[in-house]
């Protein structure tokens, strides 16, 4: 066989083969696949390709942009601070009846974790929180950081009068450390000995000896929590440190708690100090917790203070949310907020208000100018639109500056009234730093965003129409009310959307001419992030826009696309 | 009404067209007289808002260039000028790099989500600022870079996208895709035909797509405040800080400098958009 004849043969194969499909199976591609699956092929890899080009995009606008707005949503209902805080009271306040004042457990409890965030400095963060809801907490969690180093001293001095060994921080090393951790501790402090000043390695971290949580479990928990803190915080050492007076607060508690055998049945070291202190405790002399926080600060004997910290223990809150729209969370439900502090219903109001009144302004000077536009030959319109561009391009601060410097009771517009005649030099009009001069600078900054799209509607209706109705008789007024408004509709409203839109968050123009009567629900969200550091309170005020913008939005994509959005 | 009056034209209908170009000529002296002011008074030899007498009987006297001096000799307004400078240009690279990729893909005839995808690059334009600001104050401080260079660059880069990929995919709805077919078949791989085909085709509309860019850097003060630190201060910011606090006319030498910048960009802009059309036949000019 000849290499002709083969290669025939092969392609008469192909052919075969390529007909026998044709007959029974699907089409095929050159390259003998089938032609729907190569098709599909083609269009999986085109798929690819383009999302190959966006996805660079796509991330960085994630990571950059829409990550931090995930990050506020998540914001304006977290509230971990209080549980993280104080975790034992929110534990201990989780069978609380709210009808009186809670027991000495929970004052305990309170201790503890009140001890240990005062040592961390944690108490003034908490107390701030909790101010934003109960306004007086956070000087009752400033006063109470200083007070609480007393609370459980009757105690701790009781058992130093009864064995001095208690004073010692061996004793308590020797209760309640792992003995590992004890000849660890030895080996660094031989190590730190040996290096000197230089050596900078911690401590190993604190652990607590087996078995003793069982005998002793509030002392175990507060003892940690003694050592944990004071290496972490002062970079000290257990072994070289008195316990806080609530550690010793917490054994009087579990030894009167205990029955006498358990006590008996511990066999560890520190044994013999411990039976005899066990005897001893039924003699103490004792003291309520709630009186001892009572005098540290009267909130802690009142229940507005414990019915914030049980409505706030979740780490999830819709008071932010609440607050936002003006009401709170209290413990028989949701209220509205007292007369004089419901201010942001009417900030929104005000907001949504002027935010139309802006619009309308934008609509009435808006319309005749791209009218005139659009019905000028290509020339004069091309140079009109500068004017109109020229404001678009320039800088806010420049606008806003300018209205600042015009509106002014000593600016130039008074002036000019003044020098006409129209007001006396002693009536100067107040323009600035109210909500007209708000409306008057937002009208001016925001006046191209209708112009421009209304003017790209309007260059596309055919003047026929209007030439049409009028030779069959309209009048001027009758053909542009009937026939041409209603051409231009669909640009009055993309204007009015997207001037809406951009008024309703606008920031910079209002804190700078819109005093105290003329601004946004944004100026409130910027004191709060800024001043007063409410910042939950400042992303939930945050999401409500955002969710009105969104909506917005979602309008204009449906009546305009938002793919015809058109710059310049 | 059309541009000219009809000679038959009643006298109720001649008053309205005169009066019509009047209201006209009001608006747009509402829309360019603010900014006008403003460049007089810069010139004010005195620290005052207004026209002094003497600015009026037009004394040379009246006029200085004081506060221009102030601009340029004052350590503030310098360093603010320096950061404007570091910040715009790199935020604008990269939107424009990103940007006009992602503006390629998505001008392919086949992209999945494509609506979804267009509205979350869309968004930053959208969104209003101090939202932005909140949301990117929590979350750069959380990774550290509140306060920095970079996160500036970065939130500025994020807002400046959405004219980018507006512009971009303009410029590409009247690309003649034969065109990068023909240079396949003439053996020219995607890289080259990128850059010697599409490139200069829409190169117009991404030259404009980066001046909005720059422009929304170069003039933002809402993100900046929040992301940044005083290190990162900028004309905007100082400008913002001097309106709020203790007004000087420094600020209207900065304002008339600024003005002039924009009156550049926005000829640099026109001329690209009418050369654009011009090409691709859509206007008679």
């Amino acid at each position: 066989m000849t290499d002709a004849s083969a290669g025939n043969a092969s392609q008469n194969a192909a052919t075969a083969r390529r007909e026998d499909a044709a007959r029974t199976g699907p089409m095929l591609a050159a390259d003998g696949r089938p032609l729907k699956a190569s098709l599909n092929r083609a269009l999986r890899r085109q798929k690819m390709r383009a999302l190959l080009l966006i996805a660079p995009l796509l991330i960085f606008i994630l990571v950059t942009f829409v990550a931090p707005i995930i990050d506020m949503l998540f914001r304006s209902v977290e509230n971990q601070i209080v549980s993280e805080t104080l975790p034992r009271t929110v534990v201990a306040l989780d069978d609380w009846d709210a009808q009186d004042l809670p027991s000495e457990d929970v004052y305990a409890a309170l201790a503890y974790d009140f001890n240990e965030a005062a040592e961390r400095r944690r108490h003034t963060r908490l107390g701030s929180r909790l101010n934003y809801e109960t306004t007086g907490l956070s000087s009752t969690f400033r006063r109470s950081g200083r007070g609480i180093e007393d609370v459980g001293e009757t105690y701790a001095e009781q058992f130093i009068d009864l064995d001095e060994a208690w004073e010692e921080p061996e004793t308590w090393t020797a209760l309640m450390a792992h003995p590992d951790w004890l000849s660890a501790q030895a080996e660094w402090a031989a190590e730190a000995e040996a290096a000197g000043r230089d050596f900078d390695e911690p401590e190993p971290a604190f652990r607590l000896a087996p078995g003793i949580a069982d005998v002793l479990p509030e002392t175990a928990d507060a003892y940690r929590s003694f050592a944990r803190t004071i290496q972490q915080e002062d970079e000290d050492s257990p072994t070289e440190e008195e316990p806080w007076n609530t550690v010793y607060l917490a054994l009087y508690r579990d030894l009167a708690a205990q029955p006498a055998s358990a006590v008996a049945a511990y066999f560890g070291p520190i044994a013999a100090e411990l039976a005899a202190a066990d005897a001893a405790v039924d003699g103490f002399e004792t003291v309520s917790l709630r009186e001892v926080f009572g005098e540290m600060d009267d909130a802690w004997a009142e229940m507005p203070m414990w019915e914030t910290i049980d409505a706030f223990s979740d780490p999830y809150t819709a008071g932010y949310f609440l607050a936002a729209i003006d009401l709170q969370l209290t413990p028989d439900g949701i209220e509205a907020q007292p007369e004089d502090q419901r201010i942001y219903i009417l900030l929104f109001q005000r907001t949504i208000f002027m935010s139309l009144v802006i619009t309308i302004s934008c609509v009435l000077l808006g319309y005749p100018i791209a009218y005139l536009l659009s019905n000028l030959p290509a020339r004069t319109s091309n140079l009109l639109l500068i004017l109109v561009l020229l404001p678009f391009w320039t800088s806010l601060l420049v606008r806003t500056s300018a209205w600042k410097v015009l509106l002014q009771q000593e600016g130039v517009i008074n002036d000019i009234l003044v020098w006409v005649g129209f007001i006396a030099d002693d009536a100067r009009l107040q323009l600035i730093n109210n909500q007209t001069g708000t409306i008057i600078a937002m009208t001016h900054i925001l006046l191209p965003f209708m112009i421009l799209p209304l003017f790209s509607v309007m260059k596309t209706i055919p003047p026929y129409y209007v030439r049409a109705a009028k030779s069959l008789g309209a009048t001027n007024w009758t053909a542009f009310w009937r026939v041409y408004f209603p051409q231009s509709i669909p640009g009055i409203g993309a204007g009015c959307i997207l001037v809406f839109i951009l008024s309703i968050g606008y920031y910079i123009t209002p804190e700078l001419v819109g005093g105290r009567t003329g601004t946004f629900i944004s100026n409130r969200i910027a004191f709060h992030i800024s001043e007063s550091l409410n910042w939950g309170l400042a992303a939930a005020l945050g999401s409500i826009l955002l969710a009105l913008v969104l909506v917005l939005y979602w309008i204009y994509d449906r009546m305009v696309g938002i793919d015809n959005v058109k710059l310049g | 009404m059309d541009h000219k009056l009809p000679p038959y034209a009643t006298l109720g209908q001649r008053i309205w067209f005169y009066a019509f170009r009047v209201i006209c000529g009001l608006i747009f002296f509402f829309l360019i007289a603010p900014i006008l002011t403003i460049i007089p008074l810069s010139f004010n030899a005195e620290s005052f808002f207004t026209f002094t007498p003497g600015m009026l009987a037009l004394d040379p006297e009246a006029y200085s260039l004081r506060h221009y001096v102030d601009f340029f000799t004052n350590p503030d307004w310098q360093q603010a000028l320096r950061n404007s400078v570091m910040i715009a240009p790199v935020a604008t690279i990269l939107s424009v790099s990103l940007g006009t990729l992602a503006a390629i893909g998505l001008s392919q005839s086949h992209v999945p989500f494509k609506g979804a995808i267009m509205a979350i690059l869309i968004s930053p334009m959208i969104v209003p600022l101090i939202i932005s600001a909140a949301g990117m104050y929590f979350f750069y401080s959380r990774i550290g870079l509140q306060g920095t260079y970079w996160g500036v660059v970065l939130a500025h880069a994020a807002l400046g996208i959405p004219f980018v990929i507006i512009t971009v995919t303009a410029t590409l709805v009247g690309f003649d895709r034969s065109l990068t077919r023909a240079a396949a078949s003439l053996g020219a791989n995607p890289v080259t035909t990128f850059f010697r085909i599409q490139m200069p085709l829409i190169l117009p509309g991404v030259i404009s797509g980066g001046l909005f860019a720059f422009i929304t850097s170069f003039d933002e003060v809402v993100v900046v405040i929040f992301v940044g630190s005083a290190a990162q201060q900028t004309l905007p910011w100082q400008m913002f800080t001097g309106l709020r606090e203790q007004i000087s006319p420094t600020i209207l030498a900065v304002a008339t400098i600024l003005v002039v910048i924009s009156i550049g960009l926005l000829t640099v802009v026109e001329l690209l958009r009418r050369r654009s059309e011009r090409l691709r036949g859509m206007s008679p000019g």
